[in-house]
């Protein structure tokens, strides 16, 4: 076994530790931070696969923007902040522990019978070829996908900001 | 080194996510779990990408457009739980229940 494979292990240890942590504290804040590991260590496992763009768009959107959002949201909407009882629906729980087991069990049977390849990296990803097929091949679906992008962001702003017709009739 | 242990961690923190978003009851944190399962798809896409040794890198420029779809999703979904919240002074769940019999 080489070094690298223990340091993978570690990693996917960790990753599955981070995440578990996401789905079962108590706490808001703590869930939105255990994320942040999530993330942070996608992105080492992404450096490790030699995938170096895509864990520094990880690290850039997710960590640098995403979890800001979702850390406003969390104190905009005034969740209890400290330890909070109420945060789970304990009659579900039954119920969703089987679910996702049985969806685990499924995949990974199916994973560990379809794919039993090696992983060969010999040289980093160049970001220069990764854009230049971004926007030769991938023209399309990247225009496409930034004009989601835009509708989405013009949506939530339009659906967040008070509408002040609204409110004036609540007034009267 | 094998594909095999990344495709399993990425198949759990999917069904991490899963469970996450049945058993929550606050709107914000089950799209934490969302992006958990996004997150799992992604790892997903790069591992198959290098497994091939895809020259056209489809692997990467896919987890590139889930990332890009991902940050829209959470900009719209917050708003939309800002616009609940604002109406119905709750972001649990559970309480949404105007269009149930």
């Amino acid at each position: 076994m080489e070094a690298i494979d223990i340091f993978s292990y570690f990693l996917l240890l960790g990753l599955l530790l981070a995440g578990a942590r996401v789905v079962t504290t108590s706490n808001v804040i703590h869930a939105a931070v255990a994320l942040v590991f999530t993330l942070t260590i996608t992105a080492v496992i992404f450096l490790l696969l030699a995938a170096e763009f895509v864990g520094l768009v990880i690290v850039m959107v997710y960590i640098g923007a995403v979890i800001v959002l979702f850390l406003f949201g969390i104190m905009i909407t005034r969740a209890p902040l400290g330890e909070n009882a109420e945060l789970d629906n304990d009659k579900n729980k039954t119920i969703a522990l089987l679910i996702s087991f049985s969806i685990f069990g499924i995949f990974s049977y199916i994973l560990l019978n379809t794919f039993d390849r090696q992983i060969n990296i010999t040289e980093g990803t160049s970001t220069e070829i990764l854009g230049q097929i971004l926007l030769s091949r991938f023209v399309y679906p990247f225009e496409i996908v930034s004009f989601v992008l835009l509708a989405a962001l013009i949506g939530g702003i339009t659906i967040a900001r008070k509408d002040n017709a609204l409110v004036d009739e609540d007034q009267v | 080194m094998s594909a095999q242990p990344f495709l399993i961690a990425a198949a759990a923190l999917f069904s991490m996510g899963i469970y996450g978003i049945l058993v929550r009851r606050n709107a914000v944190m089950v799209l934490l779990s969302i992006e958990l399962i996004l997150n799992a798809v992604n790892i997903n896409f790069v591992v198959f990408n290098q497994m091939l040794s895809d020259v056209l890198l489809n692997g990467q420029i896919f987890a590139i457009f889930v990332i890009t779809i991902a940050a829209a999703e959470v900009g719209i979904g917050l708003a939309i739980v800002l616009m609940l919240f604002r109406n119905r002074q709750t972001a649990n769940i559970n309480e949404f229940d105007l269009m149930k019999w």
